[in-house]
């Protein structure tokens, strides 16, 4: 649908958190992993944060040493999925508090349990951060 | 045991990948963790499960194969705790996907959890089917799914409508269940519910035309209402984002109301209030802000118009193209595309923005504009912007070179006002970007020079100069080629100066210099070196002082290692020394080259390359340009399929039909239709003195040539027909031979058919042709035609040759004549046909005829078309 897939890249091109909305074999998603990732690094800051590649848009933004790329149909606001990054980020802020790459990498589950928190099947779901987090509050404060 | 504090073995797992300083130890590290998570699944222990699917899920993030790991997601889910549950849900997610059998398994526990007492376990259950569903398991378990959508917690409700709408993509049957369920949720209050159920609907109105004639009905006050609340609604720090409450919905509103009225005067209407204040009263210094402001204009242009409203959009766009952050300006671009479709005016009026925005640094935004600038180009601005946009072209990088270039040739070619500022423009292109200029741009060049024939000599002197400036780029150079080839003479006589042209002054020799210096330099490719050959053989003719030294140009490249171009400078430099009678009629200028049939064949069904073929066979009259052909055909591979193509033969046939001329060995290559190579195999089967020179120099004109399918089923017969002869090289001699005499060997004696009367095929002051006929039994279509050649004049003929062409649906086979001398003053010499009419009774039969023959040491060549013979032969 209209989200395709959301990475996390670090600025050494290596992933950090990989959701795929539609299916693709490995080779597939390693090659396309590694095409987004040498265009989008190697843009820089003055160039605008929407990339064309094949037949959808990649959107992407860098957050500190973290590359977070979202790649969504043609037909998708641009602007809206720039918020839902920095949304995406203000949500893990919260949880983690200062949420870093290296919260990211060893806490993955969480983060994935975020993500699907907030969108499923490519569509956004929720966009409250109080909501999104109170089921991961709730598991963590039960152990 | 805590399965979500970190598990240190996981932990240490990714700490030890982390401290691998190679690729090939991390590959090992993996290997080596796979093994032991192997070791644990056989083991069948529950207790590590779950990291054990932690760590999997790690390493399958990195990309290395997990498949095994699959089972045990199974395991988990069907564990009665939450957080294996949990686990293995996800793990669900990301190590399988819809198209595993797996899946299957899954359908069962995922009903169970479905109607779970925990809400949370629901919650999995709907966010995995959510994710990952098949078909069938959809089917199986929408109903589960439709009760749910009433549940009473939110976040389940919410769930539960995503879940739909995936259900409902993958079964589009199933919408009609959904469609009241969707419409109640939009009148929920929460939020998310809200984002969902608008998703919802708005995939059911993509779906399903009656969803939508039913939300358009119902629901689009209700949803006006709920955007109206959300814009003026107080600041809620739940979904407060920049100073707007839940931007996103507000877009998601905004995007179903889209489908809503798109089409729909009355949906349209409603709408206009609430989308004139959104345009107008969300701030825009935010991002988000101008997200929506962006969801509003494509909403606006999407609906029914109201031009007032359009004129709100065009102002956002307006706006934001001039906003200095770059992706507000790509976002413009993009809606200025959409914008141009019903407001031309008010886009061009932005032009120079656009025009700046083409010279951006930013890549994506130089794309974007440079497609607008080839939608806003028409007959007014044309010249402005090609002298912006090839000034620019320039200064451009390399990769962006190739599409500038590209939008530049097909704007000139658009929208050229006339033919000089067309050549101009294409010369400017050519010498900035020349490669990479695809070939059908330079042939549409060569096209429309050709037919512009006040400007060749312009054009030739312009195109001398540019060459001589910008010698490295391969198309410019050819097209240079082929002009000063055609044209060198007016380029050396400076005929057909314009005004605004400055006086040079080229010298034969300058001329030749740039053909030969392209045909050296280490660089050119073959269709370069070809197309130089082929001109270098023009410039003999046209320049006949210093044929000496173009002679020895042509000699050099009988060394080239292309075998191609070793054969057609032998068999030019024969031209040049022996031939010379006949040497001015081969490289006459070409006829004018039909614009309207080019461009016909190149837009319609024939790819590019393929129509490439069809102008070179255009020029085929007279068999001149036969030799350009094979050289311009051996450039690129794809143009060999070219003749088999429809077009191109009827194309091929209407010329040949009408003109064809000697089909001496030379143009027994591609365009010789099929009587000409039977006449060859006629020449050189039967008795001939030095029948392996003959043979093999033909068949290697042949076998290089096989282009044409007409002749390739001649070519198998011919080389079938003479296998011991194939092998070996070309001589030179072997042309001359075939060229200046038959063999004499025994010819048949035709007999009479009563039926068909003789008739006098030619007549001259010199030499007398009659045709006598007869049917052989057995087959109406075949036709035996004795000939005989009388000589009306007081001197002996000798090398007495006679050649015939037919039209397609004939086919012509020649005897070998009775002699090759005719005595003087009533000699006669005879010469049996077989002509084949696969027209027989609808077409009669039709010949063209050429006779050479030498008289008092002077060669003498007469022509003619032979159109009366009888009908129903």
């Amino acid at each position: 649908m209209a989200i395709r897939f959301i990475i996390m890249v670090n600025k050494q091109g290596q992933t950090r958190l990989a959701q795929h909305y539609e299916w693709l074999t490995l080779e597939q998603r390693r090659a396309l992993e590694g095409e987004i990732v040498r265009k989008c690094l190697a843009r820089n800051d003055q160039q605008c944060s929407f990339v064309e590649h094949r037949n959808y848009k990649i959107v992407y933004r860098r957050y500190a040493s973290l590359f977070f790329m979202v790649g969504v149909d043609d037909d998708e606001n641009e602007l809206a999925i720039l918020e839902f990054i920095h949304l995406l980020v203000e949500t893990m802020d919260k949880h983690f508090g200062n949420v870093c790459e290296l919260d990211i990498m060893f806490h993955l589950e969480k983060a994935h349990l975020m993500l699907e928190e907030m969108v499923m099947n490519g569509c956004i779901v929720e966009t409250s951060k109080a909501n999104i987090l109170s089921p991961i509050q709730l598991m963590d404060k039960a152990h | 045991m805590n399965p979500f504090s970190s598990s240190t073995r996981l932990r240490d797992m990714i700490r030890s990948i982390r401290a691998c300083k190679t690729a090939a130890e991390e590959r090992g590290v993996v290997r080596k963790e796979c093994a032991d998570i192997r070791a644990s699944i056989n083991e069948n222990d529950p207790h590590d499960r779950h990291r054990n699917l932690a760590k999997l899920m790690f390493i399958h993030m990195l990309g290395y194969p997990t498949h095994f790991g699959q089972m045990e997601c199974l395991k988990l889910i069907a564990s009665p705790g939450f957080p294996e549950k949990r686990i293995g849900y996800l793990g669900l997610m990301l190590l399988l996907d819809e198209r595993q059998e797996v899946l299957m398994l899954v359908t069962n526990s995922l009903k169970q959890d479905l109607n779970h007492t925990n809400q949370y376990v629901v919650g999995l259950a709907l966010c995995a089917l959510g994710n990952i569903c098949s078909a069938e398991m959809a089917r199986d378990l929408a109903p589960e799914v439709e009760r749910l959508i009433q549940f009473r917690d939110p976040n389940i409700r919410k769930k539960a409508a995503l879940c739909s709408t995936r259900i409902v993509r993958k079964v589009p049957d199933l919408a009609e269940n959904f469609i009241n369920a969707a419409s109640s949720l939009l009148k929920e209050k929460h939020h998310g519910v809200l984002i969902t159920g608008v998703q919802l609907c708005y995939e059911l109105c993509t779906i399903n035309d009656e969803a939508l004639e039913f939300f358009r009905k119902k629901c689009t006050e209700g949803l006006i209402k709920t955007l109206r609340d959300i814009t003026n609604s107080a600041y809620q720090p739940e979904y407060d984002v920049a100073g707007i409450t839940d931007p996103f919905l507000h877009i998601r509103l905004l995007k179903v109301l889209r489908v809503l009225g798109h089409g729909d005067a009355n949906a349209s209407d409603l709408m206009t209030d609430i989308l004139a204040q959104v345009a107008t009263k969300t701030e825009s210094n935010k991002n988000a802000g101008n997200a929506i402001l962006y969801e509003c204009a494509e909403t606006i242009m999407a609906i029914e118009d109201t031009s007032s409203l359009r004129v709100l959009a065009i102002n956002i766009l307006g706006r934001f193209l001039s906003n200095r952050d770059n992706n507000i300006r790509y976002v413009a671009l993009n809606m200025l595309m959409k914008a141009i479709a019903f407001d031309d005016q008010a886009v061009q009026r932005h032009r120079v923005t656009i025009l700046e925005c083409v010279k951006d640094p930013d890549a994506s935004i130089r794309k974007r504009a440079l497609e607008l600038v080839s939608l806003l180009v028409n007959e007014n601005n044309v010249k402005q912007l090609t002298k912006e946009l090839i000034d620019y072209l320039e200064i451009s990088d390399e990769d962006f070179k190739e599409d500038l270039s590209a939008k530049i040739c097909s704007i000139v070619e658009k929208f050229s006002p006339e033919k000089i500022w067309y050549i101009d423009q294409m010369l400017k292109v050519l010498s900035e970007a020349g490669k990479f200029v695809k070939d059908d741009v330079w042939h549409a060049l060569i096209v429309v020079i050709s037919n512009a024939s006040e400007l060749h000599g312009y054009t030739v002197r312009a195109l001398y100069k540019a060459v001589l400036t910008y010698s490295e780029q391969e198309t410019l150079v050819r097209v240079a080629i082929w002009c000063i080839g055609e044209y060198g003479d007016l380029l050396v006589n400076n005929v057909g100066m314009l005004g605004i042209e400055d006086p040079i002054t080229v010298t034969e020799c300058d001329a030749v210099d740039v053909v030969e210096d392209a045909i050296t330099r280490h660089n050119s490719d073959m269709t370069t070196k070809a197309m130089a050959l082929v001109a270098l053989l023009k410039l003999s003719s046209r320049f006949p002082s210093i044929s000496e030294r173009i002679k020895d140009v042509i000699l050099k490249q009988k060394g080239s290692l292309l075998l191609e171009m070793q054969q057609r400078a032998i068999e030019f430099n024969s031209i040049v020394e022996r031939h010379k009678n006949i040497r001015s009629s081969l490289v006459e200028r070409m006829p004018v080259l039909d614009e309207a049939t080019f461009n016909v064949r190149r837009a319609g069904s024939l790819p590019a390359s393929v129509s490439t073929m069809a102008k070179p066979s255009v020029s085929i009259p007279n068999g001149v340009s036969a030799p350009l052909v094979d050289l311009l055909d051996l450039g690129s591979d794809d143009i060999l399929a070219a003749p088999s193509s429809s077009s191109g033969a009827d194309f091929l046939q209407d010329l040949l039909s009408v003109d064809l001329g000697s089909s001496s060995a030379q143009s027994g290559a591609t365009p010789a239709p099929k009587a000409g190579t039977d006449l060859l195999l006629d020449i050189l089967s039967i008795g001939t003195p030095s029948p392996a020179q003959n043979s093999t120099s033909a068949i290697d004109l042949l076998s290089t040539a096989d282009m044409n399918n007409n002749s390739s089923t001649a070519l198998d017969a011919l080389s079938s027909s003479a296998p011991p002869h194939i092998a070996t090289t070309a001589s030179a001699g072997g042309m001359f031979d075939l060229l200046d005499g038959l063999s004499p060997s025994p010819s048949k004696e035709a007999t009479n058919g009563p039926a068909y009367p003789p008739i006098v095929a030619y007549e001259s002051s010199s030499l007398k042709i009659e045709f006598t006929f007869s049917k052989p039994s057995g087959n109406p279509q075949t036709t035996n035609v004795e000939a005989t050649f009388i000589n009306l004049s007081p001197d002996t003929f000798t090398d007495f040759v006679f050649q015939a062409a037919v039209p397609k649906f004939l086919q012509l086979h020649l005897d070998p004549a009775s002699s090759n001398t005719l005595p003087a003053s009533g000699g006669k010499v005879t010469q049996n046909l077989r002509v084949t009419n696969s027209q027989h009774g609808k077409k009669s039969l039709v010949m063209r005829m050429r006779i050479g023959y030498k008289v008092n040491g002077k060669d003498v060549l007469e022509e003619g078309q032979i159109n009366n013979f009888p009908r129903g032969l």
